[in-house]
């Protein structure tokens, strides 16, 4: 069974327009797309955050306020809550009815963090606080992972610790939605790939079939590394 | 300055001083207990009028002193609508003044505190399983620090406005009196006014003071928040 399925989904803003349906399963899949596909704006829609027109279905249900607490997503741009990064930690783990500072430093340490755990969350780099939004992410225990563009601010190092993260998630029984415009990230990691042009969900499939044998002229400009939208 | 030192009675400028921070720390007091909940509500919640009435707060902070001290003067006056309270020439009267006149700062500044950080706070929040009141309390607590700021620039624009406070207050001082009005400014002018002006250089700069150490102190506050 899908674990998230849209069935004509139209969320228009006038000037653009999403409009698809589409099921997603569990392990990762990754939402490939140029900037303005609507990559960011598919992901909000299964976060709960933007209304829309058409019907979604979380695990067979009709998706309502009950079931944000089995989502969360880290934006693209990452935002942090005053505090130190031991705080950020601590808040999402109470959110989830725990305060154990042990987790939170487990997972720090996994990222990379704890060197700057007392440190104060608005002053981080800006790889810190994307590292930051993805291990309050990962502390928190959700059924879906939705991850917008995870590693546009991270050097080769720090990127291949959080897809390892993600893969790591992945491989719990989680389901994760990437939204990237890094063919090779997709690649790399997702089972299945979604691509979106202009609000359209131009292709899906396993990851190696749109890689390997794309249907679309879109879609095989694209993963070639040939298109520039 | 020499005869100043000699003149000077620092039992009434204490006396002074202390009334100038009762009036005006009441007045920040409940311009916040009031301001900082219509903040919130304006900053957050779309209702009908709301623009309206962030615009009618937004152009009240200009508002001269003089201006809201004739107002209220013909309010309270014995013979105006709200005479009977017998507010005029009182402590609480001034109070109440600048809490009218320092309320549009709270409400301005705690509204905007809020906007900055509200969309993205509150969508954090509810990403990380907070529930839509969570999501609020965290956005309230985001902008806490500035909520604080309003607080302050309320107090200090309170004890350093004239206006309401001769008009409201009539700076009355009687020696042992229990109802004396007189505060900082009032005082201030009062000695300009006889040509006494080193006596309102050394009030002058006491008011001064209490603006830097109030707003020092709140500021290590907002640090410590």
């Amino acid at each position: 069974m899908a674990v998230i399925e849209l069935r004509n989904v139209v969320k228009d803003y006038g000037q653009f327009k999403l409009s698809l349906s589409m099921e997603i399963e569990r392990g990762i899949t990754a939402i490939l797309g140029s900037s303005g596909a609507g990559k960011t704006t598919l992901l909000r829609i299964i976060a709960l955050l933007e209304s829309f027109e058409g019907e979604y279905y979380f695990m067979g249900e009709e998706a309502s306020e009950k079931h944000r607490k089995k989502i969360t997503m880290v934006f693209q741009q990452p935002v942090v809550f005053r505090g130190t990064v031991l705080d950020n930690l601590l808040y999402a783990l109470s959110l989830d009815g725990n305060s154990s500072k042990e987790k939170a430093e487990e997972i720090l340490e996994k990222l990379n963090l704890l060197e700057v755990a007392k440190k104060k969350a608005k002053n981080l780099s800006g790889g810190e606080k994307q590292r930051l939004a993805i291990a309050r992410a990962l502390a928190i225990e959700r059924e879906v992972y939705l991850f917008d563009e995870p590693t546009s601010n991270l050097d080769a190092e720090n990127a291949s610790i959080v897809e390892k993260c993600i893969r790591d998630l992945a491989k719990s029984g989680k389901t994760i939605v990437i939204a990237t415009h890094n063919i090779f990230q997709a690649k790399r990691l997702s089972d299945k790939v979604a691509f979106l042009h202009n609000g359209k969900l131009i292709e899906y499939g396993e990851t190696k079939q749109i890689f390997e044998n794309p249907k679309n002229e879109l879609t095989k400009k694209f993963v070639s590394g040939d298109a520039y939208y | 300055m020499v005869s100043l030192f000699g003149d000077l009675d620092w039992g009434i400028v204490a006396e002074i001083t202390l009334r100038s921070l009762k009036v005006s720390g009441l007045a920040a007091i409940l311009a916040s207990t009031i301001g900082i909940p219509v903040g919130v509500l304006l900053s957050l919640y779309n209702f009908t009028g709301r623009e309206f009435l962030k615009s009618i707060f937004n152009t009240l902070l200009g508002i001269p002193t003089v201006v809201m001290g004739l107002f209220l003067y013909l309010l309270l006056a014995p013979k105006g609508p709200f005479g009977f309270l017998g507010l005029l020439y009182t402590e609480m009267g001034i109070s109440l003044g600048q809490m009218l006149l320092v309320l549009p700062i709270v409400v301005s500044i705690t509204a905007t505190s809020i906007e900055q950080v509200s969309e993205e706070i509150y969508e954090l929040a509810l990403t990380l399983g907070a529930s839509r009141a969570q999501a609020v309390v965290k956005v309230i607590s985001e902008a806490l620090p500035g909520i604080v700021l309003s607080s302050i620039a309320a107090f200090n624009r309170a004890v350093a406005e004239l206006g309401i406070a001769l008009m409201i207050g009539g700076n009355v001082f009687v020696y042992g009196g229990l109802a004396n009005t007189r505060v900082l400014t009032t005082a201030i002018q009062m000695h300009v006014a006889r040509g006494e002006i080193d006596v309102a250089i050394v009030l002058g700069l006491i008011l001064l003071s209490v603006v830097f150490a109030i707003s020092w102190i709140m500021n290590l506050v907002k640090k410590w928040l």
